[in-house]
């Protein structure tokens, strides 16, 4: 009986960190807001540092609408092309360590619904995206973020997005 | 005459308020007009906003933020003066990819209001008249004055 032996961990580690890293360290405005990603195999995490820029409301204090709503459409889009991004890297289909690598164009938003269910305090926040459906031209996908408890959102989104064209098919 | 000065007092005031958010400084929006239940912001294209470096087209969120400062503008300047306002839902619709280097300007009105909540559709343009970059539909809360009759 002949088994593949499994890639070093260091390695898979590696390859998958570098493809997490490219996706998100080209935008800009991810940067801008200052979010960053944690990854634990294929899920990923979003936080969003606290910061006094992202206040909208001084005297309360709390997080800008309008960041909480950018917040959720970063981690929508990262998760959506992640999940994509994941197959062409672990296939093989994509090499990282090529001298550039061509990694596929991004997601386009169609529309987006932000649901606000609480004000967002001034503290980190935490949020995970969920691909309900992925097409080869549309795709749905849900996201939630909170703060202090895992199970108390302070808000949601729901968006629809036109998925970039695929040279592989 | 006086009358004109008192609205431009009144926007002056307005103008220092939203300019006064911290996320509206940092996207350096800009209040045109408010008045009525309506409300013009406006944001310069900023390299640090673009969502897409291939293109240079500002990210989704960025615009959201426009828009739903805007929102809370024209809620909070309608004659019926709620006291504080705050998002309950907001809708975008990307209609096209916003033109680089151009500034974005979003347009809110009020179009139904009760005692409890507040509706609004909102538009962003960037500096070419016709199709809009984005649209929205929104509701915020309307928050009363303490002690005031329910």
């Amino acid at each position: 009986m002949t088994r593949v032996k499994p890639e070093p961990m260091q390695v898979v580690k590696q390859r998958r960190d570098a493809a997490l890293r490219a996706l998100v360290s080209g935008v800009p405005y991810i940067r801008f807001l200052g979010i960053e990603f944690d990854r634990r195999g294929d899920e990923i995490t979003a936080t969003l540092p606290f910061d006094e820029k992202l206040i909208g409301n001084p005297m309360l204090p709390a997080l800008h609408g309008g960041v909480s709503a950018a917040f959720l459409e970063v981690t929508a889009i990262v998760e959506l092309s992640w999940a994509t991004l994941w197959e062409d890297v672990e296939t093989g289909r994509i090499d990282l360590s090529a001298p550039e690598p061509v990694l596929p164009r991004l997601p386009k938003t169609i529309d987006f619904t932000v649901d606000y269910l609480r004000s967002g305090l001034p503290r980190d926040a935490y949020a995970r995206a969920r691909v309900n459906r992925s097409g080869r031209r549309y795709a749905s996908v849900h996201v939630e973020a909170w703060q202090d408890n895992r199970t108390r959102l302070y808000a949601q989104a729901t968006g629809h997005f036109l998925m970039p064209e695929r040279p592989h098919g | 005459m006086a009358q004109m000065s008192e609205d431009e007092e009144k926007l002056a005031l307005a103008r220092r308020f939203i300019e006064a958010i911290p996320h509206s400084r940092a996207l350096a929006m800009h209040l045109e007009a408010i008045g009525g239940g309506h409300a013009v912001i406006s944001m310069p294209w900023d390299e640090r906003l673009v969502g897409d470096p291939r293109t240079g087209v500002i990210h989704g969120g960025a615009v959201s933020a426009l828009m739903d400062t805007c929102c809370g503008a024209a809620v909070m300047s309608h004659p019926e003066a709620p006291a504080g306002t705050a998002t309950i839902d907001l809708r975008i619709d990307y209609m096209r990819a916003a033109t680089p280097r151009q500034r974005i300007t979003a347009r809110a009105e009020v179009y139904h209001i009760t005692r409890t909540v507040a509706f609004l559709r909102a538009t962003a343009h960037d500096e070419e008249a016709g199709l809009p970059v984005a649209t929205a539909t929104g509701a915020f809360t309307v928050e009363r004055p303490k002690g005031e009759a329910k």
